[in-house]
């Protein structure tokens, strides 16, 4: 018969025993031959995963829906395999910043936010204090079910024992007391606890064992192994139907897709899984072995779950014991003292394990980034001039440790007993799964923000809160029954377990997707939906692209400012104590060569940036920001300086990211000067084009006029008439040379914009009708018929008046040119349009193609080829026409097609008194 | 791309194929009332491809490409 | 024989001019206004020189003389180009299509007379020299 001062004894001997362990690996890594350094042991730590819910509530739950427990191992294991690329990179992240616990991390990322980091620790804190009470409840039932021993009861409920009697006050205290021991021993400033790894690594290996050892009992021992056992179970009814558990349950692969995924969360953000995966990390390099040795671990502490599990319901037929104490229980019937006690331990080691972790590292989270940064603001308390704070910051982990066990208690008083051991383990998973978003998001996507963070990490945990913890009290009997059935004041849609309308999920999906939208939903669209500040993004920068940022103290480059080196050292050796201060420091100077008294340490931006990594290691980043801000005189950077520095440092991409940048802009700039020159070289052309036609032009009545004066001049004797005729062409061509010079010299004057313009009101009508009467003589003398059309009455326009009747000479000597010989037809019309007045000229000549429309206003340009085209008169009428035209805001343009004569038509806008005259009548 | 990249793709490629081995519809096909070696097909299935798994990642890691 | 000269040329002034000048010479003028007007007097006429403008309509002087050089049995016609554009690059294009001579507008009388009557082998007449 086991004695219960035997059981308690072994106990305590056990603890020792793990003292020991922790005492010896602290004093090996003292001295510097850390005996965590390795893979293995590495390895190891993390099964500090399997907790008495792995130990006990495994064969509980297999017992009732066979696979459903695997979920939990298998997330975990697909996870890992990520681990490559996330977790090196958390690791990598909190070794460079100094990270000491997951809600240092997140609020690190967002800006140091000490807001962030108090409610990430209040979720941790409240979210794990469920799965605490787990583990008292496992250890205390497991030890009073032992007690009985060889007999097999099931134990009185612990809320119907008096507080002093009940054995799960006295499990917490012992664990408290034990974790004291354990995490608080002394400070560092690393936080490392390399004696309390080795103890975890060592409890790993306990609770392996004596797991497969009963496993191998009941398989092997009770049973002719794993076919005996099944093929049993397969006779009976209820055991049957679980070789095929997933089936008829329409929820049951929901259940399972998403108890993998919490799973996967969980193995991350538990923040005992984020203490021993990434604070206590000693070497990035263990990763590697850990991402298969891990997941083998989990694979073997589960595989005589089953077995166990049928062989236990097949044992005790009548249902009366509890399947979450089938380990225990089954050896005990079979009367195997040793092995009972054995797995006792076993169960110790794994909710020990768990507990001391847990409690470590919320306490320090509840120091850190809750306590310390409400403690320091606090003026009253003066702890800005305190000397030495290291004694308060024990004194502080400490009671945290003892609060967190004592709450973990009071929940269980309160709640443990209507849940089996892994439904209320998974209330927690779910908690943690809250801080997915924020460090996944945080890590991967540089624009999450602080306010993103702050509104997906309430949104989750206030669904978390109402759908999970909520129902669980109420399930108690703390709150009304009726609230789970129909809803708060009988609001069926907001149900807690069935939130709008959702039904036929099990809790935890239930759960899972409501406070996954909420969470999410918030964490991005506050993200998106207002600006980082310079700090955030920052801390954005240095998480996001702490690959590329390369080696230690990238945020140095951040800081700017002024402070004294013994200010520093003081500052630090109020938090971490003098000698290890001096330490720090020395190690400092050293790793910068800067040893030598002639040249002292300077207190730069480097320097202050360690002082600040040495401090957030013990008081959390926030807390190390507001205490270094105390003795240094920083100057803040804007946002835009932040910019600039990253814009500097982001190296290599940015740097050939610019000289690609700059190889575009000086090809867009030789493209430019390219188009300049050839536009100059084109403008050059026209010039010598234009030169070349003018000679052209001056030439020719020059030729008849030399030829002509050297024949009158050789030859006295020419009878009158035909001198007479040759002096009148020598006249006719010098007047067109006149003609041509005064031409070109107007387009010189019009084009440089020196010509004079004389603006006045312009009846078109009188214009007309003077010009054409002018004209009338010569073009009666051509034969050519001549009509007139003009409206009654016509509004006034604003223009030159002489250079119109320029305009429209041009037009009519143009017409006259080119219209037919022998009956030869010229129309002008004018016509009132909407603001502008129509003047047009039109022949019955050959008319002009369609390509030379336009090109006929162009400088000596006139219809068909010009090398071949003989121009008559200047070609240069219509271009000025056209300048005139539309220095007065007009419009010129010729309608033709070649056969059936030309219409050239322009026109000038009605002034704005006459259109609004026109308006008003 | 380097040795320690490629590594980590070829896990992130386990990890997919563990999502959908242990998923529906994979999940389903095994779920049948039968037994394999005296084991319901289920478990085996599960425990089978859950080894596997690892020996891959096993192999991925370290394994001197 | 008297030798036949065709004057091509669309500035009529200009011919008329061309026209007296070169029948008080002793030359029988024949006239055409633009190229291909003068390619048909070509054909007509076979004349002995040819004064071609460069600018006229329907072809230009260029390609009046490069189809006349492309003619074995026109080879021996005499071809002066004359225009009012006088740059270098256009006189080497109608020295290279073959032409004899590049006159430029305006032109003296005498100087055009002087080498029409070398290119045809007429003897300065006397007190012309």
């Amino acid at each position: 018969m086991l004695q219960g001062w035997v059981i308690v004894a072994t106990s305590f001997a056990y603890l020792g025993l793990l003292f020991a362990i922790a005492y010896y690996a602290d004093r090996r890594a003292d001295a510097g031959r850390s005996v965590i350094a390795s893979p293995y042991i590495y390895s190891l730590s993390l099964g500090v995963y399997a907790t008495a819910w792995t130990f006990y509530g495994s064969v509980g739950r297999a017992a009732a829906d066979g696979v459903g427990f695997l979920p939990i191992y298998i997330g975990p294991t697909l996870m890992i395999a990520l681990w490559w690329g996330v977790m090196r990179k958390i690791i990598r992240i909190s070794k460079r910043n100094r990270i000491t616990s997951l809600a240092d991390f997140i609020a690190s990322r967002y800006g140091k936010s000490a807001l962030l980091g108090g409610l990430v620790t209040v979720i941790a804190v409240v979210g794990i204090l469920p799965y605490i009470s787990l583990q008292l409840k496992a250890v205390s039932s497991s030890f009073t079910i032992l007690l009985q021993y060889p007999q097999v009861v099931v134990p009185a409920t612990a809320g119907a024992m008096p507080v002093l009697q009940d054995t799960a006050l006295g499990v917490a205290l012992i664990l408290a007391a034990f974790t004291i021991a354990f995490g608080t021993r002394h400070l560092d400033a690393a936080e490392h606890h390399e004696g309390m790894v080795a103890a975890i690594a060592f409890e790993s290996l306990v609770k392996l064992l004596a797991f497969l050892a009963v496993g191998v009992f009941i398989t092997y021992g009770i049973y002719d192994g794993f076919g005996d056992v099944f093929a049993r179970a397969a006779a009976v009814p209820k055991l049957h139907a679980m070789m095929t558990p997933l089936e008829g349950v329409a929820g049951s692969y929901a259940s399972w897709m998403w108890l993998t995924i919490l799973s996967m969360t969980a193995i991350m953000f538990l923040p005992r899984q984020f203490q021993v995966a990434v604070i206590e990390n000693v070497d990035e390099k263990h990763l590697n072995k850990a991402i298969w040795l891990f997941p083998l671990y989990m694979l073997a502490i589960n595989v005589f779950v089953l077995p166990i599990a049928f062989g236990g319901v097949l044992h005790f037929p009548g249902g009366n014991v509890d399947a979450d104490t089938f380990v225990l229980t089954l050896p005990m019937a079979e009367h195997q003292e040793l092995l009972a006690l054995l797995v006792f331990i076993g169960g110790l080691s794994a909710a020990s394990g768990m507990v001391i972790v847990e409690t470590i590292a919320l306490s320090t989270m509840v120091c850190n980034d809750l306590l310390m940064p409400i403690l320091l603001r606090l003026p009253w308390l003066k702890l800005n001039q305190r000397r030495d704070f290291t004694g308060l910051l024990l004194g502080i982990r400490r009671g945290a440790i003892l609060m967190v066990l004592l709450l973990g208690y009071l929940y269980f008083r309160l709640a443990g007993e209507a849940y089996a051991l892994v439904s209320i383990g998974l209330i927690s998973f779910a908690a943690v799964a809250q801080f997915a978003p924020a460090v996944l998001g945080g890590i991967f996507w540089k624009s999450a923000t602080r306010r993103g963070a702050l509104w997906g990490l309430l949104a989750g945990f206030a669904v978390w809160f109402y759908t999970l913890l909520l129902p669980a009290i109420a399930r108690s009997g703390w709150l009304p029954i009726g609230l789970l059935e129909n809803g708060p004041a009988g609001m069926t849609l907001l149900n807690p377990q069935q939130l709008f309308g959702l039904t036929r999920l099990d809790d935890i999906t239930h759960a899972m997707i409501w406070s996954m939208i909420a969470n999410i939903g918030a964490f991005v669209i506050g993200s998106l939906s207002g600006a980082q500040s310079a700090e955030e993004h920052r801390q954005a920068s240095l998480f996001v692209d702490v690959f590329k940022h390369g080696g230690e103290g990238g945020e140095a480059r951040f800081w700017r400012g002024t402070a004294s080196v013994p200010d520093l050292y003081n500052l630090l050796a109020r938090f971490i104590g003098s000698v290890s201060a001096e330490a720090a420091i020395d190690d400092y100077a050293h790793s910068k060569g800067l040893q030598d008294p002639a040249n002292p340490l300077q207190a730069d931006a480097a320097f202050v940036h360690y002082i600040e990594t040495q401090l957030a290691g013990a008081i959390g980043a926030a807390s190390a920001r507001v205490m270094v801000a105390s003795v240094v005189k920083e100057e803040a950077l804007t946002l835009e300086e932040v910019r600039e520095i990253l814009d500097e440092a982001s190296q290599v991409v940015v740097y050939s990211h610019r000289l690609e940048q700059k190889s575009r802009e000086l090809e867009a700039a030789t493209t430019e000067l390219r188009i300049a020159n050839e536009r100059l070289t084109e403008l050059d052309r026209l010039k010598d084009d234009f030169i070349s036609t003018v000679t052209h032009e001056l030439r020719t009545p020059l030729t008849s006029i030399r030829a002509f004066s050297e024949i009158l001049l050789d030859d006295p004797e020419i009878e009158l008439a035909q001198r007479k005729k040759f002096l009148g062409i020598i006249t006719k061509e010098t007047a067109r040379l006149s003609r041509l010079i005064n031409q070109v010299l107007d387009l010189a004057k019009i084009e440089s914009g020196a010509a004079e313009w004389q603006e006045s009101s312009i009846d078109m009508k009188e214009l007309i009708t003077d010009t054409v009467a002018g004209m009338s003589q010569l073009v009666r003398d051509k034969g050519i018929e001549l009509s007139v059309d003009l409206p009654e009455r016509v509004p006034a326009v604003n223009a030159d008046f002489d250079r119109i009747v320029q305009v429209l000479l041009n037009l009519l000597s143009n017409a006259t040119k080119f219209c037919d010989r022998d009956h030869g037809e010229i129309r002008i019309g004018l016509t009132v349009q909407e603001a502008s007045l129509r003047v047009g000229v039109c022949d019955n000549g050959p008319g002009i193609s369609a390509e030379d429309h336009a090109a006929i206003f162009d400088k000596f340009r006139q219809g068909g080829d010009t090398l071949t085209a003989k121009p008559q008169g200047t070609g240069l009428g219509l271009h000025i026409s056209r300048h005139i035209v539309e220095r007065f805001g007009g419009r010129i343009w010729a309608e033709s097609r070649p056969g059936q004569g030309a219409c050239f038509y322009f026109t000038l806008p009605v002034a704005a008194a006459a259109v609004a005259a026109g308006a008003a009548t | 791309m380097d040795k320690f990249e490629l590594k980590g793709q070829r896990l992130v490629a386990l990890c997919m194929l563990g999502v959908l081995l242990f998923n529906y519809p994979m999940l389903a096909v095994f779920n049948v009332a039968a037994t394999i070696f005296g084991v319901p097909v289920l478990y085996a299935y599960i425990f089978t491809v859950w080894s596997l798994l690892i020996a891959g990642m096993a192999y991925v890691v370290e394994t001197k490409t | 024989m008297t030798k036949k000269i065709l004057i091509a040329d669309d500035e009529p002034n200009i011919v008329t001019a061309l026209e007296f000048l070169l029948q008080r010479s002793g030359y029988e003028v024949l006239l055409a206004s633009d190229g291909a007007a003068a390619l048909q007097q070509v054909e007509r006429h076979l004349p002995d020189l040819v004064l071609l403008d460069v600018m006229m309509s329907v072809k230009s002087g260029y390609e009046v003389c490069q189809r006349v050089r492309e003619r074995a049995d026109w080879q021996q016609i005499k071809i002066i180009m004359l225009s009012a554009k006088g740059r270098e690059a256009e006189v080497n294009k109608g020295l290279s299509l073959g032409a004899d001579h590049y006159v430029t507008k305006p032109f003296s009388n005498k100087d055009l007379v002087a080498k029409i009557d070398e290119l045809l082998g007429v003897a300065a007449k006397p007190g012309e020299t």
